[in-house]
């Protein structure tokens, strides 16, 4: 996502560095350059994949008290 | 008397234990050579006076037989690492002013095995920088020129200071820092030793934080030998610096010289990257030739996120520094710009205090930690970088190290590559993976290119085995068997 002058002003702002006016869009070209490069980062696939578990039984063996494959808790909102 | 600065640090150790030359002579050369090499602004501080001190408290122990292992060599020190009661500015106008009171564990190590210091190397502000040029004291110029032109050239960086110092034989070695690629890819504009071991090896306390999981300190060297000579008394467990590595430190000099036959070594094919200059893809394949002569075996290996690195880098480097760089407020120490309000006492004092390039990466890291873009960037690339150190774990399954160049390009010419920041930023394409993964690798000469300038050769390693990078790196040192200097035009 391209970074216009508004989001330089606010992130300036954030990190509490004053950056003058007539700076405040070419600084915007040359962040937005950055990012751009950056964005390729999307291609990359980096779900997290869930590779054990599902083992709902062996979760509540040692549980003192169990119904329907969950724990069973005292009440505790009143 | 200036022949002293022409040898090695391990001859110059030994030169000292014969008592062939006193330290104070060892010093003095140096001093002399530093004086007359103004013109290569290596150094933002001499310290001449502390130099002669310590040199000849060292003569002193060489004298009672009390010698540590580094007993009379003058050093150099990056302006990145704190030094108790001398100015220490990380290249930085905002801390122009900045007089440490404590020393830094790796810099305390070094005097402690009896070094000896000759001043402050100049380097890109806050190590943010390949080229030295965002150094608040002006850029450092590369010893070496192109046989077709005296055109000034960047020795690269951040380290630019110390590659140049060693290079020129102002010093017998220097303390330099690693984040991106700032020790290997200056060693190799230099045909200089660039070592950045394994992260938490070397103690961070001390040094100016730039992007704390990826800052490592390490040496730049003439020579293999001298780089693991260096490199074992800058190493070892710190309490205070809670990423340091409860690791025992072997005897790194001791692998320089051990067989590496039957080792096996990858060559990653994603580092065959486009428009690589072409004597680039034959000093590889020269690297790969010599480890094959040493009873290497070579093995071509995949390390298929290679080409996020540098995405993932300028996420996450950016990220830690606009968090440690909040620290430079006014307030405490360094440079302050009064103002009527405190808001603008910090916002001044910043905007004055900073160059351009470290304002850049505060922003962008401001930008990526900000609500909305937290996750899509940041996170993404913590995830990103994850990946890239799996690549090397599967890698390191099949292979004892990995061999590649260690940057794109040969040294260019100083103002020639400002203007575009990403352009700049892969000079450490094939330097980052290994920051981002925690590894240890080094950087030695292999060859000069056609226009007379040096180019280098990375081998990476396991986590904790910079032993076997540097037997590996002392076989390529020999057969490369480069002995080239740059002539000394900087003198008188």
């Amino acid at each position: 996502m391209p970074i216009d002058a508004d989001t330089v002003r606010k992130v300036a702002n954030l990190a509490r560095i004053r950056v003058e006016e007539a700076r405040l869009a070419p600084m915007a070209a040359e962040l937005s350059g950055i990012i751009a490069w950056i964005e390729q980062l999307a291609e990359v696939e980096c779900e997290d994949v869930v590779t054990e578990g599902g083992d709902a039984a062996a979760i509540l063996a040692n549980a003192p008290k169990a119904r329907d494959g969950f724990f069973v808790a005292p009440k505790v909102v009143e | 008397m200036n022949d002293l600065t022409t040898l090695t640090l391990a001859g110059a150790l030994a030169g000292l234990r014969a008592r062939r030359f006193s330290s104070l002579e060892l010093a003095d050369a140096h001093i002399a050579a530093i004086e007359s090499a103004r013109a290569l602004n290596a150094f933002v501080l001499e310290t001449p006076e502390q130099a002669r001190e310590m040199a000849l408290r060292a003569d002193a122990r060489l004298a009672a037989g009390a010698a540590g292992p580094l007993e009379g060599a003058p050093l150099g020190i990056k302006d990145l690492f704190c030094t108790k009661g001398v100015r220490s500015t990380a290249g930085s106008r905002i801390l122009e002013t900045f007089v440490p009171t404590y020393e830094s564990t790796v810099t305390a190590n070094l005097w402690r095995d009896g070094a000896v210091m000759l001043g402050k190397l100049n380097m890109d502000e806050f190590a943010m920088g390949s080229s030295n040029e965002t150094s608040a004291f002006g850029p450092v110029v590369n010893p070496w020129r192109s046989r077709a032109s005296n055109k000034a050239l960047s020795p690269g960086g951040s380290s630019g200071g110390s590659a140049c110092a060693v290079a020129a034989d102002l010093v017998l070695g220097a303390t330099a820092t690693d984040t991106g690629g700032s020790i290997r890819q200056p060693a190799s504009l230099t045909a200089t030793v660039g070592v950045k071991p394994t992260y938490g090896r070397c103690s961070r306390w001390g040094i100016v934080a730039f992007a704390s999981s990826l800052d490592q300190a390490g040496p730049l060297a003439k020579t293999v030998e001298d780089a693991a000579i260096l490199l074992r008394s800058m190493s070892g467990h710190d309490p205070k610096d809670s990423t340091s590595l409860p690791a025992q430190v072997p005897d790194f000099p001791a692998f320089v010289g051990k067989s590496v036959k039957g080792l096996r070594v990858g060559v990653p094919r994603e580092y065959r990257v486009e428009n690589m200059p072409s004597e680039i893809e034959a000093l590889w394949e020269r690297g790969v030739a010599w480890l094959e002569d040493a009873g290497c075996e070579i093995v071509e290996v995949s390390l298929p996120h290679t080409k996020y690195a540098l995405p993932a880098y300028y996420i996450i480097a950016p990220a830690e520094a606009s968090s440690n760089l909040a620290r430079y407020d006014g307030i405490r120490y360094g440079l302050r710009v009064e103002a009527p309000t405190l808001r603008e006492v910090y916002e001044n004092t910043r905007a004055e205090g900073f160059g351009e390039e470290v304002k850049r990466r505060v922003l962008i890291g401001t930008y990526v930690l900000s609500a909305g873009y937290y996750d899509a960037y940041y996170l993404k690339a913590l995830k990103v970088r994850r990946r890239i150190a799996d690549d090397f774990d599967q890698v390191f399954d099949r292979v004892d190290a990995l061999l590649t160049p260690t940057a794109p390009c040969a040294a260019f010419g100083l103002g020639e590559r400002t203007a575009d920041p990403i352009a700049m930023y892969l000079n450490d394409i094939f330097t980052v993976t290994v920051n981002l993964s925690g590894l240890p690798a080094i950087s030695i000469p292999g060859a000069l290119d056609a226009a007379g300038l040096p180019l280098g050769l990375q081998v990476i390693g396991r986590a904790l085995d910079e032993a076997t990078i540097f037997s590996l790196a002392a076989a390529l040192e020999k057969s490369a068997a480069f002995q080239a200097k740059p002539p000394r035009w900087w003198t008188g």
